[in-house]
């Protein structure tokens, strides 16, 4: 079964684990994927070898940044019925606070979606979602069902 | 140094990157296929997010070569523009120019290539906050 496939047979399931289990990059940085809430959040669980600079200890900004375009696209494979993986166009993280020695979740809202693009933004916290370490803006190249008047 | 830069960041160990040229305001590295840094299992195509990690060392190695003293650097910013997708089974390297210092930013620009910069993968540019804070210089880190 191909990547959209998979996707495309998690979202009809309501299996959003299976997502995140298909990409073997998500799996090598510990990406999962949790319904809180009804809302998708994607979970980078910590390990050392997520650590960017040891000395304060902080998560490296470059696993920041694959967790908000990861669930960015988990995001938009969740709402939009695809006929294609989304591909990223530009991604802009922000980084606000030092990402400490633990758990990162991460939430995507789709701030629009039109018929080839969706842009998405993303937050990342670790103990208060009103505290975030890094957000993103996004624009993801789609395929798929065009939305109402879109 | 180029030995430590990948020794003492876990991460940029982790993912196998090494540097391979430090001038005095630029950064060449380079990060080897590995199938487990792929996105989509069907064409082997690396993920988005291990371009993202390639080019935030590489814009951090800048920006420390350009410092007049070390000085821990906090990630402010980074933007990455996806020009074509990475060829699976080869190799990304990344470069990185850090264009302007001042007291208190250091404005990094730069792309990721396979073999030849005027096919780029990917471009993108970052800003650091030197910090004052006492520790490692080495950049890497979120703020």
């Amino acid at each position: 079964m191909s990547t959209l496939e998979i996707l495309r047979e998690a979202r009809r399931r309501g299996d959003f684990r299976a997502l995140a289990a298909a990409v073997p990059y998500a799996r090598f940085l510990g990406i999962d994927l949790e319904m809180r809430e009804g809302q998708l959040l994607g979970l980078l669980r910590y390990d050392d070898a997520l650590i960017g600079n040891p000395m304060i200890p902080a998560l490296h900004g470059g696993t920041l940044g694959a967790l908000l375009e990861s669930t960015a696209i988990f995001q938009i494979g969740w709402e939009v019925e695809l006929t294609a993986l989304p591909r990223t166009i530009t991604l802009t993280v922000n980084y606000l606070r030092s990402g400490r020695p633990r758990d990162v979740l991460a939430r995507a809202t789709i701030a629009r979606q039109g018929r080839r693009v969706a842009s998405v933004s993303v937050e990342a916290w670790q103990d208060d979602p009103e505290r975030p370490i890094a957000t993103a803006t996004g624009h993801f190249l789609i395929q798929g069902e065009a939305p109402a008047g879109g | 140094m180029t030995r430590a830069f990948t020794a003492l960041v876990p991460h940029n160990a982790a993912l196998g990157i090494e540097v391979l040229e430090l001038g005095d305001a630029t950064s060449l590295l380079r990060l080897p296929y590995d199938p487990r840094l792929i996105g989509d299992p069907q064409t082997g195509v690396l993920h988005g997010g291990v371009i993202t990690s390639l080019l935030d060392a590489t814009f951090g190695a800048a920006a420390f070569m350009a410092l007049p003293s070390p000085s821990p650097l906090a990630t402010l910013d980074l933007r990455i523009d996806y020009l074509k997708p990475a060829t699976p089974g080869q190799a990304v390297h990344g470069r990185g120019e850090c264009y302007r210092v001042t007291r208190n930013v250091a404005f990094v620009r730069g792309i990721a290539y396979h073999d030849d910069p005027s096919a780029p993968i990917a471009g993108g540019s970052a800003t650091f906050m030197l910090t004052q804070r006492p520790g490692s210089g080495l950049p890497g880190g979120s703020p």
